[in-house]
């Protein structure tokens, strides 16, 4: 298949490992951000093809898994209430709140829907206007231009029953935050494609120059991330530090200009929570005052709930790129997909679930 | 009594206090299910045998006996409805022992205000589909539930047949070194179902698989193959149903992702949706186990047939590490293939 098969290739595959290891002369420690590079890496045997030199760590960009505790909480709240049609991606439905998921509140009763899209949110909302329909927005900035095109059409259609609950965060400020931290060990970043398919890349610039990392926009396709890598490798190298893009087939440095200037509309840059990391600054967004009546949490008076992570889970380590999924105690044992301590042990994108779905056998 | 059946309810109470829809979507929770209420609640030899349709032995002839029930949403889809499934599904449940089927029979639980017309369109496509299985609906029952307590129409079928077939068909029968076949293109009956599900319509010319499998089994047969064991494709998929056997089996199976037919816009699909073809459910597609030496003469027969057309070698069995399924992914590396927990859920990006 087009756009499938060609980066899905054996004989170049082999050939940019090769090449890869042609080039190390060290050890090196890169860490690709994106959830879904993660699963790709796995899925594939991606980094079963490196030199033994290169590290590849697994970092924050999975939204379900940086979801904070209190957010799903909130999510489950708002879906048991009367009345109430809440609409989420599949990908939430599992995670485990405080005490239950939301998938249990469906089997409870509540009418909870997946949806493929917050339009369908939306349509849903204005089927039903006897209901209150609330969509549960998570995602980084790949879903944020949809996400604020569903609250501007709302607004558009005075659909006064229809909300947000926002649980929007933001990739450079988290890698800020890896790189400031004391136990960082990541020399470079494969950096999320299509986080940067929408905001551009110019942001990533300041960040490389200050903590001198070498940062390499990156697909998700097997042959996108070794060439990734094969970047990465030749700045550390050649000693450069810069912001360079692999993903040129869907990446402009600009990033989608539209969809920024509908983000901006909607949102506005807060600090928050990371789930397992603790409170970023500037790395969230939430409803901005001209749209704040469609915010759920203010709707349904939920604002204030604060809840406590399991001792457990260390899916904070995990998210940082300082632990790996087999190194925590539990993996395998008291956390597994059917009795996840974490969220990175549900998500189709959370670095735990990939180790157990893929290589149980081999840790 | 209810007292001492609730607290040595086998299912661990606290994690799964009520029944969710993964404890049907044909991964691990259903598994558990099966193996930790069911069969031990009625256990017996014939059930223990863990196949589609259990093989009875009467001294006289040996018969195959199964059942399966139908909720499928929406009840027409590209490619078949459900009253066609309900005839090829328990079809091919029999097919899978080796069996010419028979007899079925047929329930139907309606909800009230289901048009007529409807439950009309679906009897005839089951009379189509009957007589081109080459089966008889001998027996059947109707029910009636109020509005809200269904959803528009459940249809349940059973059948038996009968097994010619001198070899025992069943997992214990797989070994080492046996061939794994793949009767066709894989995943086309699910996406079918999503692409016309409420909220995710899509345009596509995605037409389920759904058909009966009978003739290409006994074509097998015909021919002599060395049959060790049959599964067909529904809920789960590939993933799962080589996942059951394994574990039945004793045996680890080693699967070549290349040699897995995936149609183009079904593999599109799913892309996009975030699934995995191999999980996507099929309802006219089989794997079937056999002595090595048979291999290339049973794609070969299998290609002669309309419904076989895309056969192929897939894997082999290996002694290895007993219940585990590894795939060679497309660069290369090997890595498990996993049962799934419940349903694949779509991803957020």
């Amino acid at each position: 298949m087009k756009y499938i098969d060609e980066y899905r290739d054996k004989d170049s595959a082999e050939r940019f490992a090769s090449a890869i290891a042609r080039l190390t002369t060290r050890p090196w420690t890169i860490m690709e951000v994106c959830g879904g590079q993660t699963h790709a890496i796995v899925k594939f045997g991606i980094d079963e093809l490196l030199p033994k030199e290169i590290t590849l760590v697994h970092g924050p960009g999975c939204p379900v898994c940086v979801t904070p505790l209190e957010l799903i909480d909130k999510a489950i709240e708002i879906a048991f209430r009367p009345g109430v049609i809440f609409c989420s991606f599949g990908d939430m439905l599992r995670v485990p709140g405080s005490e239950t998921e939301l998938l249990a509140v469906k089997a409870n009763g509540g009418d909870v829907r997946i949806v493929y899209s917050p339009l369908d949110a939306v349509k849903i909302a204005r089927e039903n206007p006897s209901r209150e329909v609330v969509f549960f927005a998570v995602g980084f900035e790949t879903t944020a231009p949809a996400n604020a095109m569903a609250v501007f059409q709302a607004d558009q259609q005075e659909l006064h029953n229809f909300s947000l609950l926002v649980s929007h965060v933001l990739v450079p400020p988290a890698m800020e935050a890896i790189l400031a931290s004391p136990r960082n060990c990541v020399q470079g970043f494969l950096a999320a494609g299509h986080v940067c398919t929408v905001m551009g890349f110019t942001e990533y610039g300041p960040i490389a120059e200050k903590y001198r990392v070498p940062i390499v926009v990156t697909g998700f396709e097997p042959l996108d991330i070794l060439q990734g890598v094969y970047m990465c490798v030749q700045q550390l190298e050649q000693g450069r530090a810069e912001v360079e893009n692999q993903y040129t087939r869907s990446v402009l440095r600009e990033g989608n200009q539209v969809a920024q200037r509908l983000i901006r509309e909607v949102f506005r840059v807060i600090p928050r929570k990371w789930r397992g990391v603790g409170e970023i600054p500037c790395s969230g967004f939430a409803l901005s005052e001209k749209y704040a009546d469609f915010d759920a949490e203010r709707r349904f008076g939920v604002a204030d709930y604060t809840a406590e992570e399991s001792g457990e889970c260390i899916s904070g380590l995990i998210l940082q790129g300082v632990k790996k999924p087999h190194e925590c105690p539990a993996f395998g044992t008291l956390c597994t997909p059917e009795q996840p301590l974490g969220a990175t042990m549900v998500s189709s994108e959370g670095a735990c679930a990939a180790y157990y779905q893929y290589r149980r056998d081999k840790l | 009594m209810t007292d001492d059946l609730t607290a040595s309810c086998p299912i661990p109470l606290n994690d799964y206090p009520q029944v969710l829809l993964a404890h049907g979507g044909g991964g691990r929770l259903m598994d558990q299910l099966i193996a930790k209420m069911f069969a031990p609640a009625f256990a017996n030899p014939l059930l223990a045998q863990r196949h589609d349709g259990a093989l009875i032995d009467l001294n006289w002839r040996r018969l195959a006996f199964t059942t399966d029930s139908y909720v499928v949403r929406p009840l027409f889809f590209p490619g078949g409805d459900i009253g066609k499934l309900a005839i090829n599904g328990t079809v091919n449940d029999l097919a899978m022992c080796g069996a010419r089927p028979l007899y079925l029979s047929a329930s139907f639980i309606i909800e009230e205000g289901l048009s007529m017309e409807t439950l009309w369109r679906v009897v005839q496509s089951m009379k189509r589909a009957a007589e081109d299985a080459g089966i008889q609906v001998v027996t059947g029952d109707t029910k009636v539930v109020d509005k809200g307590k269904g959803d528009r129409l459940f249809i349940n079928t059973a059948g038996i047949g009968r097994v010619d077939y001198e070899r025992a068909i069943s997992p214990a029968e797989v070994r080492p070194t046996d061939a794994v076949l793949l009767s066709g293109d894989i995943g086309r009956h699910g996406m079918a179902i999503m692409s016309v599900r409420e909220g995710l319509q899509f345009e596509s010319s995605i037409e389920s698989d759904c058909a009966p499998l009978t003739d290409l089994v006994q074509s097998l047969l015909e021919e002599g193959i060395e049959i060790h064991c049959l599964r067909d494709l529904t809920r789960g998929g590939l993933a799962s149903a080589l996942n059951e056997i394994a574990q039945c089996a004793g045996r680890q199976i080693d699967i070549d992702q290349k040699a897995v037919p995936v149609r183009e816009e079904v593999q599109g699909a799913c892309e996009i949706l975030g699934l995995d073809p191999l999980y996507v459910a099929n309802e006219g597609r089989f794997v079937a186990f056999v002595r090595a030496s048979d291999a290339d003469r049973a794609i070969k027969t299998m290609r002669s047939r309309a419904l076989g057309e895309e056969a192929a070698q897939i894997g082999v069995v290996t002694a290895g590490s007993p219940g585990l399924v590894t795939l060679k992914s497309q660069i290369g590396a090997r890595r498990i293939l996993d049962l799934l927990s419940g349903e694949q859920l779509p991803r957020i990006c």
